[in-house]
């Protein structure tokens, strides 16, 4: 009986299971060609969008396939997530639904779409319908200023190319502390409260440090303008030896493995994932949430942690810039790479107590990265 | 075409900072009132973006929404019996305040019809973070430093007030 059933599903899943690779391999080759469908793109419009609308539609177009990318992200992190988590316990993961479980994704998505929205009877409705929509809203946003790549004539390929880049990301980061405020609120729950309490105080104290350090990168390189700051990383040894994190060896390498671990802190990754931890607080302040509200949040949370792996991989690493020439999906694999760091050590490390979690925010990363802004920009100076 | 739509934002902007505004000032529930308060902050936000002043915008949205609301919700939301609390946003002293408000609104009148607005009308404006950043460090140096020493004093008095009395800690 079982191995009939077996035969069954193999025959459904395995033609099935070709949708997400072949869906993969388009993302990751529009990504690869990024610099040669723009072009072609802003052609197309210059020729057919009347003259008043074109920036509006190449905004919108760009957003769209931004909007589109964070959109799959979930889907594959999460299946991704399951299987570093399942190889890191010596298991298997998610095997069944497609090849090696890449079905898997799809199919919790369908079933969370049709999951009955349950909102508790004393919940605040107003901020408990809000929440999850300002928790994608401003993962979301924040994306608009992250540059994939270059024409060949310069032109950064971005929504918004702003000259404020790197203030935008910090400042549209911390609405996400807003967000979880709001739902932890809403909820009308203890566990739900105490954890959104958790994370706002967590987010709001990891952002200094974030900002200064984002401050370590700018004050080398002159500019908050993120197509500058990664376009001063240009050259070297194979293309590699001008990234920051290898200028002013060590102090950029601290740099960047601080940035890496308040990134870790601001998505509220394990070892910073006290706003829900399952052991103290259920889970925090998505508790009450189900169905596709609590899907948002973990739209947001993968968003999240894209964001800033690939804010890192701008900053530190170079961007698209690498031996192979530069190339838009060299940002992505960076970016992407950092995503699977931060799944390997949330299946690696335990959690922290809420009074070392803020010991190691104010009495080592502040003070580690005062310290380097000072050093880098006297160093900088006197050069 | 693209300016009645930039047209259509910025009054949509207005009327969503004007009306959360409004819902801070009679609002009965206190959370929701602080939670308008993010709504006008950042509409203020959208106008400096409208104005060109792009640097001043990432900082509003930097410090008012992401530091001083945040502190003001966890105000809000660790105060006892938050739930319960009848919140009274009536009206005492109505024409004090009716005279006080209408000469504030006869001052912006006189200073709105006073302004010439065409000559602000520049175009695309440029970059505007070196030269904030060479005044504020250059030509009013001194007034920035007595606003960090101000904030110093304010820090180390909430430290002050905080400490246990006669605590050795």
């Amino acid at each position: 009986m079982i191995t009939r059933f077996r035969q069954i599903e193999m025959r459904l899943m395995g033609p099935l299971t070709m949708i997400p690779i072949v869906l993969c391999l388009v993302v990751l080759g529009t990504i690869a060609a990024l610099p040669v469908v723009a072009t072609i793109l802003s052609e197309l419009v210059a020729d057919f969008v009347p003259a008043g609308l074109q920036r509006l539609t190449i905004v919108v177009l760009g957003t769209a396939g931004f909007v589109g990318i964070l959109a799959l992200n979930p889907i594959y992190s999460i299946w991704l997530e399951r299987k570093v988590a399942a190889h890191v316990q010596d298991r298997l993961g998610p095997m069944r639904v497609g090849w090696h479980g890449l079905l898997q994704s799809f199919a919790d998505g369908m079933k969370l779409l049709f999951k009955e929205d349950l909102v508790p009877r004393d919940a605040d409705r107003l901020l408990f319908g809000a929440a999850p929509m300002l928790a994608v809203a401003s993962a979301f946003a924040a994306f608009a200023i992250v540059p994939w790549g270059v024409r060949e004539d310069g032109t950064v390929l971005a929504v918004a190319n702003l000259n404020i880049g790197v203030l935008y990301f910090i400042a549209i980061t911390s609405l996400g502390a807003l967000s979880v405020l709001m739902a932890g609120w809403g909820s009308n729950n203890k566990y739900a409260l105490y954890g959104g309490m958790r994370a706002a105080a967590q987010m709001v104290s990891y952002e200094i440090p974030t900002a200064i350090l984002v401050l370590v990168v700018v004050a080398q390189v002159g500019s908050l303008s993120i197509p500058d700051i990664v376009n001063a990383q240009a050259g070297g040894i194979l293309g590699v030896g001008d990234w920051l994190v290898f200028q002013l060896f060590p102090l950029n390498l601290i740099a960047f493995v601080l940035f890496f671990i308040c990134g870790l802190a601001e998505t509220n990754r394990t070892p910073f994932d006290i706003p829900e931890a399952e052991s103290e607080l259920v889970a925090g302040f998505h508790t009450e949430y189900s169905g596709m509200r609590f899907a948002f949040f973990f739209l947001a949370e993968y968003g999240n942690m894209l964001l800033v792996s690939m804010l890192a991989a701008l900053l530190f690493l170079g961007g698209w810039i690498g031996p192979f020439g530069s190339n838009p999906l060299l940002f992505f694999i960076k970016g992407f790479g950092l995503v699977v760091v931060q799944m390997w050590l949330r299946w690696t490390l335990p959690r922290l107590r809420v009074d070392q979690l803020m010991g190691i925010c104010w009495k080592y990363v502040i003070p580690i990265s005062f310290f380097l802004l000072v050093v880098t920009t006297v160093i900088k100076g006197l050069l | 075409m693209e300016s009645m739509a930039s047209a259509a934002i910025f009054y949509g902007v207005a009327a969503l900072v004007l009306g959360s505004a409004l819902y801070v000032v009679v609002g009965k529930n206190l959370v929701h009132s602080a939670f308008a308060l993010v709504a006008a902050f950042f509409g203020v936000a959208v106008f400096y973006v409208y104005l060109g002043a792009d640097f001043l915008a990432g900082a509003q949205v930097l410090i008012y929404v992401g530091g001083i609301l945040t502190l003001l919700l966890f105000g809000v939301m660790l105060t006892n019996r938050i739930y319960n609390l009848n919140l009274r946003s009536g009206a005492i002293q109505v024409v004090p305040g009716a005279l006080s408000a209408g000469l504030v609104f006869a001052l912006l009148v006189w200073i709105i019809q006073s302004v010439d607005w065409g000559a602000m009308d520049v175009g695309d404006p440029g970059p505007t973070s070196e030269s904030i950043g060479r005044l504020l460090m250059g030509d009013y140096l001194l007034p920035f430093e007595i606003a960090s020493v101000l904030l110093l004093i304010a820090l180390m008095g909430a430290a002050m007030l905080v400490r246990r009395r006669g605590g050795s800690s």
